[in-house]
């Protein structure tokens, strides 16, 4: 029982992606969705006020003064536009973002979910998460199903310090896609080779699959 | 005639910034971070420094001259940052050790918090709400209010004693051009600071260079600048190595 890899669920989660979406990819897992072959004619914006990137930059075709949220060299589509930090925001904030994809720590059945501070730390790193997290449309989750001692990161209730409260809407892990649903999760759709049984032996919530789950298509 | 605006090196640009200032640094990852004027800082005696930017910086390699030397240097009491701890829970931010032993103060602030106050405080504009961190640890205490059924959390203005930013072409105004994620933060942190100190890339252009319609910061925000030289005289964007 391992399931999908980063990439297939970075995969899983590009193809729920529709036409026309704003689209802001977190660092990490989700920066992978950009590698992700799908048909929805959609628009990256990145945190630092570039609108409609495209692909990674090829290596020694790096544009120094341009980059995503990661830092991140990326190139520009014929349609792109950079504004300011402000306006940047004023973008998110105003909720013009269909998705922000993010990976987490914890996320809760009851749509809450942490990604800025680690338990016992005095510092954290929020960068636009929180302005992102109230504000989009829809926040999708990517995150390892559990933590590299087997404890669940999908919980009843997160431990530590949320981001935001009852904003999440879809989760890949690589045991599956799974939708908050208040004292429990729906799975949508459950990665090949891994059982029923097994996502609910390493979830910290109940686990009910939804009508109609399928089996992810790597 | 006015005075030129065009100061001859780094140190002569920031000389006299009082102890106890808050200056605002631009930049996102390496675009547009004032990298030389922030280095010629590390020279210049100023203590007591709250120091404003996205990150203190240092997670990523090469190191860059950062808010992080500066606290390294003991000449800042406190930052206000999107990021006073790594992304990565194994990276360690070398501000962070200062922040944890208690030696320097830190304000928290979401991302785009960060970038409306000081958008705020340049129009002037005392405070706003937002729905950012509603439901937080960051919102424990404080003011919030409702709006249409939804709740907004109470923001203050965050005004600038200094802004140092870096852009991509200037004219002998001082208005100025910055090149695609250069941008970022630097116009807001100009229109919030008292005296603006810009990093320029080229040499500086003619009044009339540009076409008005076509300047990103006015020339009335900017006060004095610097042209970058060439490497290794001049800091420029490095590429990072790459992160598993």
């Amino acid at each position: 029982m391992s399931g999908l890899t980063r990439q297939q669920m970075a995969d899983a989660i590009a193809r729920r992606f529709e036409d026309d979406w704003i689209v802001n990819l977190g660092v990490g897992i989700p920066t992978m969705c950009s590698n992700t072959a799908i048909t929805a004619d959609i628009i990256y914006h990145s945190e630092n006020g570039v609108i409609g990137y495209g692909p990674m930059a090829a290596p020694g075709h790096e544009d120094m003064h341009l980059v995503n949220a990661g830092g991140q060299h990326v190139t520009l589509k014929p349609e792109a536009a950079v504004v300011h930090h402000a306006d940047s925001f004023a973008i998110i904030r105003s909720g013009k973002i269909d998705v922000t994809v993010m990976g987490a720590y914890e996320v809760a059945s009851n749509g809450d979910f942490a990604n800025w501070k680690i338990a016992g730390a005095k510092g954290g790193g929020i960068g636009g998460a929180m302005d992102l997290a109230a504000c989009a449309k829809r926040v999708f989750i990517i995150l390892e199903h559990t933590q590299r001692n087997g404890a669940p990161r999908l919980l009843r209730q997160c431990a530590l310090p949320v981001t935001a409260r009852g904003v999440v809407k879809l989760i890949a892990t690589n045991l599956g896609l799974f939708e908050p649903a208040g004292d429990h999760f729906n799975l949508v759709a459950i990665a090949p080779g891994v059982t029923l049984d097994e996502v609910r032996a390493a979830t910290g919530a109940p686990v009910e699959p939804a009508p109609g789950m399928t089996e992810i298509v790597p | 005639m006015a005075r030129s605006k065009v100061y001859p090196g780094f140190a002569e640009a920031i000389h006299g910034i009082e102890d106890g200032s808050t200056i605002g640094f631009g930049g996102f990852a390496m675009p547009g971070v004032p990298f030389n004027l922030m280095k010629a800082l590390q020279s210049s005696g100023a203590k007591g420094l709250t120091c404003v930017a996205n990150t203190t910086g240092g997670a990523g390699q090469p190191r860059m001259p950062d808010i992080g030397h500066l606290v390294e240097l003991g000449m800042v009491s406190k930052v206000i940052c999107a990021f006073t701890a790594a992304t990565r829970a194994s990276d360690q931010l070398p501000f962070t050790k200062y922040y944890e032993s208690g030696e320097v103060e830190a304000e928290l602030v979401p991302q785009g918090t960060l970038a409306e106050r000081m958008r705020a405080a340049g129009a002037g504009i005392p405070a706003f709400y937002t729905p950012t961190a509603v439901g937080t640890e960051l919102a424990a205490g404080r003011e919030t209010r409702v709006f249409a059924g939804r709740e907004y959390l109470l923001e203050p203005a965050l005004p600038l004693d200094y802004a140092f930013i870096r852009a991509h072409r200037a004219d002998a105004s001082g208005n100025l051009r910055f090149r695609r994620s250069q941008r970022n933060f630097n116009p807001i942190m100009a229109m919030a600071a008292r005296v603006v100190i810009a990093e320029v890339e080229n040499d500086i252009e003619p009044a009339g260079a540009f076409d008005p319609d076509d300047i990103h910061l006015a020339g009335i925000f900017v006060h004095r600048m610097v042209v970058i030289p060439p490497a290794p005289d001049g800091l420029w964007p490095q590429l990072r190595e790459p992160r598993a």
